[in-house]
């Protein structure tokens, strides 16, 4: 007898099965309500505590308050410059990274699993590293003679150098799995390239482009790492939000820290709430068409 | 979509170059660098006292952090799967927070919450130093790793579904029996995966452990604040090249795992 029926269970029980180990088991997986508890607790006090105490912080002195932190001159440059740069980086990101998808996906040539391995680099090396990985090239002693170092452009390359697996990991699947058939018919009809690509396969692929560009987007507005030592830290340059929250707790502004830091999360939110939307949007429209 | 030879090859070439020039040259530059004066100078770099005491605060801090994730995680991950709760988007987007807050935004977050006059700053008091301490830097690392593992666990524990835990547990299993015998070795890949992403993150992790870090060399500097201080600070440009480069080889490590894991789970 290889199975053994519920009522004959019941009848004899084995001694090791405590009955509360059935409704444990039928009641919320393998975890049960105490384990639910034990979730919620960990991401209570890991996650949750920590982002409450900042938001009530920046609200300690009433909302007048609140708002002279954000909109200190400093404050309100180093959001500028960190939002102008971040959306840049987003841009650039969308079109050379849609282009490096392309290339691995639909080009063949010698390496390709090498530089399919390369774009996961930066999200495998820390970011001081890339920090000083730039510097010893861009920086005052640079092998090339540029010296960037400390200048807007030199934020831009630290940027995108931690962003770029982004738009091109959002985009890569898609362009795989994409149907060929259809741009074949449409090439056998009389479609040129450019009205193939305008009028097919980017419409496939503009979910995913955007969702990559909106990750690196709010990727770039919180890095601090790759840009503590390239950036400069210069007020109203080169100073972006990460680093003027960490200038405000050094010098006892806990306040004006967790203002701009509220700042940060939201426009974080904001940026991935759309993305959740238009990305649910995307795939029940994909559904609908099937 | 045919695209015609010159255009696919300058395509190419585009594509390339860009990485090329943003990626492989700095690298290139910095491996340059670091063994300019010779293996002996690096070794040298990467064995001073300063260097091995970070070395050993990195490892202790993956060491706690490891554990208290893969524990935590893999309880959160079955309570998202299995659980019928109401509010589970709710807990699914707090898995998901940590991956758009800023690092220095963690620290603050911490400081506020565990420093003097937080919430909970009166633990202090009691003799136990959190901010400035080892515990912070592993609140903080904790922090940013939390999505690894629940992230890594959850779809695989959705595919192989429950037929056969509830079929063991019929057997006569019970809920420990089945978790060993059946749940983990099912999601071990997806759990391997999920570990070696909060290692190489809880190496490299900055931002968060700089805010809530005292920075003594030799006390309390990991290998990531090593290379800062030794910039910042000392400015021994060649001693931090020398410890980035470490720490680089660790990614490039990590990268290596990545991959062959990614086969290994392919295939089975």
């Amino acid at each position: 007898m290889t199975t053994i029926s519920p009522v004959s269970a019941a009848i004899t029980p084995p001694p090791d099965e405590p009955k509360a180990v059935r409704k444990f088991n039928k009641g919320a997986g393998g975890v049960g309500p105490i384990g639910l508890g034990i979730a919620t607790l960990w991401l209570s006090i890991i996650v949750l505590l920590p982002l409450a105490a900042i938001l009530f912080k920046s609200l300690e002195g009433g909302p007048i308050t609140f708002w002279d932190a954000v909109t200190a001159p400093n404050a309100l440059a180093a959001l500028r410059i960190t939002v102008v740069m971040s959306f840049l980086v987003a841009v650039i990101n969308v079109v050379l990274g849609t282009l490096v998808a392309w290339v691995l996906v639909r080009d063949e040539f010698r390496g390709k699993a090498f530089v399919n391995a390369l774009i996961d680099l930066p999200f495998a090396l820390p970011t001081i590293v890339a920090s000083i990985v730039l510097l010893s090239l861009y920086g005052p002693d640079s092998p090339v003679g540029i010296h960037i170092s400390a200048t807007q452009p030199a934020l831009v390359i630290a940027l995108l150098f931690v962003t770029i697996p982004f738009v091109v990991r959002q985009v890569q699947p898609v362009l795989i799995e994409l149907d060929r058939d259809v741009e074949e018919a449409a090439a056998s009809l009389g479609a040129n390239n450019v009205t193939i690509f305008r009028r097919i396969v980017l419409p496939a692929l503009t979910p995913a482009i955007l969702s990559g560009g909106g990750l690196a987007f709010t990727r770039a507005i919180g890095e601090f790492g790759s840009v503590v030592l390239i950036g400069g830290n210069i007020p109203r340059e080169t100073q972006v939000a990460s680093q003027y929250i960490q200038q405000q707790i050094e010098v006892d502004a806990p306040i004006n820290a967790a203002a701009v830091s509220v700042v940060l999360l939201v426009i974080a939110f904001v940026v991935l709430f759309i993305l959740r939307v238009f990305g649910s949007r995307a795939s029940k429209r994909e559904e609908q068409t099937r | 979509m045919n695209v015609s030879t010159p255009v696919r090859l300058s395509l190419r070439t585009v594509a390339l170059g860009y990485l090329f020039v943003l990626l492989v040259v700095p690298i290139a530059v910095i491996l340059f660098r670091s063994f300019e004066h010779g293996f002996g100078q690096f070794w040298e770099w990467i064995t001073t006292p300063a260097a091995i005491s970070a070395l050993q605060l990195s490892l202790l801090i993956v060491a706690i952090v490891v554990p208290l994730n893969v524990i935590f995680g893999v309880i959160t991950a079955l309570a998202l799967v299995r659980g019928r709760f109401r509010g589970r988007g709710i807990i699914e987007a707090i898995v998901d927070l940590p991956f758009a807050v800023s690092p220095v935004v963690v620290g603050v977050a911490l400081i506020l919450l565990w420093g003097v006059g937080g919430w909970f700053g009166g633990i202090e008091g009691l003799g136990f130093r959190v901010i400035f301490g080892l515990p912070g830097m592993v609140l903080a690392t904790l922090f940013v790793t939390l999505p690894f593992v629940v992230r890594e666990v959850e779809p695989v524990l959705r595919e192989i579904g429950e037929q056969q835990e509830e079929a063991a547990s019929t057997l006569g299993a019970n809920g420990w029996q089945t978790f060993w015998r059946i749940t983990l070795p099912a999601i071990r890949w997806g759990l391997t995966y999920g570990i070696v992403l909060t290692v190489a993150r809880s190496l490299g992790e900055f931002g968060a452990v700089i805010m809530v870090s005292s920075g003594f060399p030799g006390i309390s500097q990991t290998l990531t604040l090593l290379v800062h201080s030794r910039y910042i600070d000392d400015y021994n440009e060649f001693g931090a090249y020398a410890a980035a480069t470490l720490l680089m080889i660790v990614a490039l490590i990590v990268l290596l795992v990545m991959t062959l894991l990614q086969r290994t789970r392919k295939s089975s």
